[in-house]
C-alpha cells in the first residue's frame, strides 16, 4: 500500500492528546470485501435454484412434513439418540476408569474394548447382531430371534459403538483434569468416589462437553443407519412413504429439515451446558 | 512437652535420586518448625512424606501418636486402606505453593468441602464455620468468589482456611509464598504469623528467611537430602555452625 491510499484514509475519531502524537489509520482491506461480494452472489444464485426449482415439491415437502408416521418415526429418532448416548457415556465412563486404572487386566481390557469397537463399522455391527441368532440360536431356552427386536438390536449395537468412542472422550477430559487436584483432594481426606464426582468430573466435563455435543449430534443422524434393519426411525419413515408414492425427494427433504431442525437445537442446548461448566473460568474482578 | 511429629531414619527416593537420605526430626505440639534449604535438597518431599502424599522408602514418621499411612505390628508396617489413610490425614493440613483451589467452587464451598465430606459435618455447621474462618483470614467478603476471581495472595488466604476447616492437629506449609508477586508475600504471611501466634503445631518450608527468625522456634536447615543443622533461629540464622549453612544463607540474606 502506498502513502497516498495512507493519506485518503477516512478521519480516526478525535482523541484528545497532544498534536504531534500521529494517528493509527487501520489498513483497508479490498480482498475481504471481494472475497465477500463473490461469496454472497455464489450463496444467491445457490439458493434461488434451490427454491425455483419445482422438482423439490415444496408443497409435498409441507403435507409431510407433521404427518403421523413422520412424527412417530422423529419420535422413535428422539428417544434412541437419548438411550444410545445415556447407555453409551455411563458404558463408555466405566470402559475410560478402566484404561485409567492402576490395574494392569482393568487396563488392557479397556484397551481391548475400544479398540474392537471402533474397528467395526457400525452397520456391520449391526447386521452381526441382526443376525445373531445364526451364532448363538438359543439363549437360556428362548428363540434368539424372539428376544432381540429389531429395535433392541439398534439400542445394543448403536450403544457399544457410541460407549467405544465416549470412553476416549471421557478419557480425555479425566487427563485434562491436573493431578495437583487430586493430590489437594486427597490432602483433604475426601473419598476416592467423592474426588472423583466433586472434583474431578465436572472440571473434566469442560473438555467432555464439547466433544460429547459433537457426538450427540452425530448419533441422532448416525441413528439413520437402522432404516436397514426396518426399524421405524425418522429417516425410514420418510422412505415407506415414498416407496408407495414415489415422491422421494421431497420426503428425503422433510426428513433432512427435521435433523436440522433438532441439531439446532442440540447445539443451543450445548451453549448453555458449555456455560454452566465454564463457570469459575471467567475472570469478572 | 509432648512431640507432634516423630521422624526416624526416613529415606527415600524417586528411582535412582536418593531424595532423602536418612532423616530425623522431632516437632514438638505447639512449635513452628521452619524448614530451610536450598532447590532440591528435599524439604518438600520431607513434608509430603509427614502426610502420606509421598510414601517413604524406609524409616517411621508418627504424627499425633501414630504413622499416618500404616499399621505398626512388632517390627513391620502394615500398610493401611486408603480409606483408612483419608481419615488420619484429616489430621493434618496441607498448604500448597501453588494454592490448589479447586477452581470450579466458590471460595465458601471449597472450604466448606472437606468438613462435610470426610468428617461428615452437618452443612449448615460447616458453613458458618467457614465463613469464620474466611473472616479470620480477612476474606469475610469473598465467600461467594470463585478463585480465579481472587489475587494470589488471596487464593493462598483461602488455601490456609481450606486447611484450618478440618481443625487439624498439624499444619505443613509447602512453600506458600514462591508462587507469589513480592507484594502480596507479606498478607499471607502474617496469616501463618497469627496461627504460630495461636499455639497451631506447623512445618513451614520457605525461603522468608526474616519469616522464619521471627515466627520459628527450631530452624532445620536441609541440604542434599540430609538435615545439616538445626536449632533456635538465633542460633542457625545468626550463628550457624555448618560451612553448608552459611554459604545457603551468604546467598539468600
Amino acid at each position: 500500500m502506498s502513502s497516498d491510499t495512507l493519506a485518503q484514509a477516512p478521519a480516526a475519531p478525535e482523541i484528545p492528546g497532544p498534536a504531534d502524537v500521529p494517528r493509527i489509520v487501520p489498513q483497508r482491506r479490498y480482498g475481504q470485501w471481494t472475497a465477500a461480494a463473490v461469496v454472497l452472489v455464489l450463496l444467491a444464485l445457490a439458493v434461488t435454484s434451490v427454491v425455483r426449482n419445482r422438482a423439490f415439491q415444496w408443497d409435498v415437502v409441507a403435507t409431510y412434513f407433521t404427518t403421523g408416521s413422520v412424527l412417530r418415526g422423529l419420535w422413535l429418532t428422539l428417544w434412541l439418540t437419548a438411550v444410545v448416548m445415556v447407555l453409551g457415556f455411563a458404558l463408555g465412563t466405566l470402559i475410560a476408569v478402566f484404561r485409567l486404572s492402576a490395574n494392569p487386566v482393568l487396563r488392557a481390557v479397556g484397551w481391548g474394548y475400544v479398540w474392537l469397537f471402533r474397528s467395526i463399522p457400525v452397520l456391520v455391527q449391526l447386521l452381526l447382531w441382526f443376525n445373531i441368532g445364526a451364532l448363538y440360536p438359543q439363549v437360556l431356552g428362548v428363540k434368539t430371534v424372539n428376544l432381540l427386536s429389531p429395535v433392541a438390536v439398534a439400542v445394543i449395537g448403536l450403544t457399544l459403538h457410541e460407549a467405544a468412542y465416549a470412553a476416549e472422550v471421557v478419557r480425555g477430559g479425566i487427563l485434562s483434569v491436573g493431578r495437583d487436584q487430586i493430590e489437594a483432594a486427597q490432602a483433604l481426606g475426601l473419598s476416592r468416589w467423592r474426588r472423583g464426582r466433586r472434583i474431578v468430573l465436572p472440571q473434566a466435563m469442560r473438555s467432555i462437553v464439547p466433544p460429547a455435543g459433537n457426538m450427540l449430534i452425530g448419533t441422532l443422524k448416525g441413528t439413520s443407519i437402522v432404516s436397514v434393519i426396518a426399524v421405524n426411525d425418522l429417516l425410514f419413515s420418510a422412505q415407506l412413504i415414498y416407496h408407495r408414492t414415489y415422491q422421494v425427494i421431497p420426503l428425503l427433504m422433510v426428513a433432512t429439515l427435521w435433523y436440522a431442525v433438532v441439531t439446532t437445537l442440540l447445539g443451543i442446548g450445548q451453549h448453555y451446558v458449555e456455560k454452566h461448566y465454564a463457570r469459575g473460568t471467567e475472570r469478572t474482578r | 512437652m509432648t512431640v507432634m511429629v516423630d521422624i526416624r531414619s526416613v529415606h527415600k527416593s524417586f528411582g535412582s535420586l536418593d531424595v532423602l537420605k536418612g532423616i530425623d526430626l522431632q516437632v514438638r505440639t505447639g512449635e513452628v518448625t521452619v524448614v530451610l534449604g536450598p532447590s532440591g535438597s528435599g524439604k518438600s518431599t520431607l513434608l509430603r512424606t509427614i502426610n502420606h502424599l509421598e510414601k517413604a522408602d524406609r524409616g517411621e514418621i508418627t504424627v499425633d501418636g501414630a504413622p499416618v499411612g500404616y499399621r505398626r505390628s512388632g517390627d513391620r508396617l502394615h500398610e493401611l486402606p486408603e480409606r483408612e489413610v483419608l481419615r488420619r490425614r484429616t489430621k493434618i493440613g496441607f498448604v500448597f505453593q501453588n494454592f490448589r483451589l479447586f477452581p470450579h467452587l466458590t471460595v465458601l464451598d471449597n472450604v466448606v468441602e472437606a468438613p462435610v465430606s470426610a468428617l461428615k459435618r452437618p452443612r449448615a455447621q460447616a458453613v458458618e464455620h467457614a465463613h469464620r474462618l474466611l473472616a479470620r483470614v480477612g476474606l469475610a467478603d469473598k465467600a461467594g468468589a470463585y478463585p480465579a476471581q481472587l489475587s494470589g495472595g488471596q487464593q493462598q488466604r483461602v488455601a490456609i482456611a481450606r486447611a484450618l476447616a478440618l481443625e487439624p492437629r498439624l499444619l505443613l506449609f509447602d512453600e506458600p509464598t514462591s508462587a507469589l508477586d513480592p507484594e502480596l508475600v507479606g498478607e499471607v504471611l502474617d496469616v501463618i504469623r497469627d496461627l504460630a501466634a495461636q499455639g497451631i503445631t506447623m512445618i513451614v518450608v520457605t525461603h522468608e528467611i526474616a519469616f522464619a527468625r521471627e515466627v520459628a522456634d527450631t530452624v532445620v536447615f536441609m541440604a542434599d537430602g540430609r538435615i545439616v543443622e538445626q536449632g533456635p533461629p538465633d542460633a542457625v540464622l545468626t550463628a550457624p555452625r555448618e560451612e553448608r549453612t552459611r554459604a545457603f544463607l551468604a546467598k539468600v540474606l
